[in-house]
């Protein structure tokens, strides 16, 4: 979806701020992320749905919120609409009906961190792109979940490595069906993204012969000839 | 959620807090939330596992050419050969920063981030300042850190769009020929490992630990 998540190339946001270094500077934000995982951790939702869930934060408010407001905007509305607790519940904050799913316990956390979540998968179709083929990424805009940012939409770049086959995000994120898509790194020269030089005026960037390039993950479906 | 719709205000609370105070509550009453478990995630992530784990990675890299190539080859399995996979380091992809090339890793579209070599990212990482012009004005952005490169020197962004994690292998510091594997690993800072800085010197290094 064409959304503020979808930030690359964006003007405004002034200077990087570097000057927060605690992961969690305030307790409610630790317990965000805790809350987040563990929730994670019950089965009901994989990570693509979470981040279309975060994505679907009104826009004003997600460039208006920090990180971890964003994940907690997610889980509510993943908990609510996966039926794992009430709109009323959630409203009240006070339990109305029981569950019949468990919480994980703290012995089975490291098992589960460190198995993660591989999303490698065989394809029975060969990789339609080869190593050096140029390519151009699909002008599409589906009001879903994709992987596919915009400014790279339209684009004309090499494919520069192939990484196998792996779980289409696009599928993943709406039905939770794992459809195997073949997934390619896709180099794009500067200037096919950004124009010619003066584009970027707060920096030295794009200048006459300079040597930028943008390294994409694009999935087969975002490519055409 | 506004604040007049919210039950069991509690004084001093902000209105954030009350909000993720229920939502645990009642996590925790209906069984889908064990405190323990919630409290070995947080521990996981902010004490456990951090840029030390990249940065032993880095060093077996510089100091043995076949872990090296290894890493660059299938990072994975390099990776986890010193111990460290798991969740959001499923499929890991090593760039080396060379005297021709300079890597740096953006999320525009979020924050993916190689969990288990370099922990959680750090707040500017996530915010929207780096993900907006990491991929538009790299140059810019790493003036913005301190870093200045050869304008000769190619630079690659690298946009993790997919669950790729990608750890840079920064340029092995100079007159660091006598250094042992474990002190090479203190010279890794985090951020060079994300591309936005240079590995410390051994020189540097001294200085900030007096």
């Amino acid at each position: 979806m064409n959304s503020t998540h979808d930030l690359g190339g964006m003007h405004g946001f002034g200077p990087i701020d570097r000057g927060q270094e605690a992961h969690f500077p305030t307790q409610w934000e630790q317990k965000v992320f805790g809350l987040t995982l563990a929730c994670g951790m019950l089965g009901q939702w994989n990570l693509d749905e979470s981040r279309f869930a975060r994505e679907q934060m009104d826009p004003g408010d997600y460039l208006n919120s920090s990180y971890y407001e964003h994940w907690l905007h997610g889980l509510e509305k993943l908990l609510v609409d996966k039926g794992v607790v009430t709109a009323t519940e959630l409203e009240s904050g006070q339990a109305e009906e029981t569950s019949a799913l468990n919480a994980v316990t703290a012995d089975r956390v490291p098992d589960i961190l460190g198995r993660g979540a591989p999303t490698r998968m065989d394809c029975d179709s060969a990789p339609g792109f080869a190593v050096g083929d140029e390519v151009r990424v699909k002008n599409f805009n589906p009001q879903s979940h994709t992987r596919a940012p915009r400014y790279i939409r339209g684009r004309k770049g090499i494919i520069a490595a192939y990484y196998g086959a792996h779980i289409f995000p696009d599928q993943h994120s709406v039905s939770g069906r794992k459809i195997p898509a073949h997934l390619y790194s896709m180099r794009f020269e500067f200037d096919e993204l950004w124009g010619g030089s003066g584009v970027c005026e707060q920096g030295s960037d794009a200048g006459e012969g300079d040597k930028l390039a943008v390294y994409v993950d694009v999935f087969e479906p975002y490519i055409e000839q | 959620m506004t604040q007049e719709k919210l039950p069991h205000h509690s004084h001093g609370l902000s209105e954030i807090e009350q909000r993720v105070k229920n939502l645990e509550n009642l996590l925790v009453e209906k069984g889908l939330v064990n405190p323990q478990a919630m409290d070995e995630l947080v521990d996981t992530y902010e004490h456990r596992v951090g840029p030390q784990n990249g940065a032993r990675v880095v060093a077996r890299a510089w100091v043995d050419p076949e872990y090296r190539q290894r890493l660059l080859s299938s990072a994975t399995d390099a990776i986890m050969e010193m111990g460290y996979k798991g969740r959001q380091g499923e499929h890991m992809q090593a760039v080396e920063n060379t005297d021709e090339v300079h890597n740096m890793v953006v999320c525009t579209l979020c924050s993916c981030y190689p969990w288990p070599v370099l922990g959680l990212p750090p707040t500017w990482y996530k915010a929207s300042s780096y993900r907006a012009r990491a991929v538009s004005e790299p140059r810019a952005v790493l003036a913005e850190f301190g870093v200045e490169l050869d304008p000769q020197k190619e630079v690659r962004v690298w946009d993790s769009t997919s669950e790729i994690r990608y750890l840079v292998l920064p340029q092995r510091p100079e007159n660091t020929e006598n250094l042992s594997e474990e002190q090479l690993a203190d010279l890794v800072n985090r951020d060079s490992m994300i591309g936005v800085a240079l590995a410390d010197s051994p020189e540097i290094n001294q200085k900030e630990r007096k």
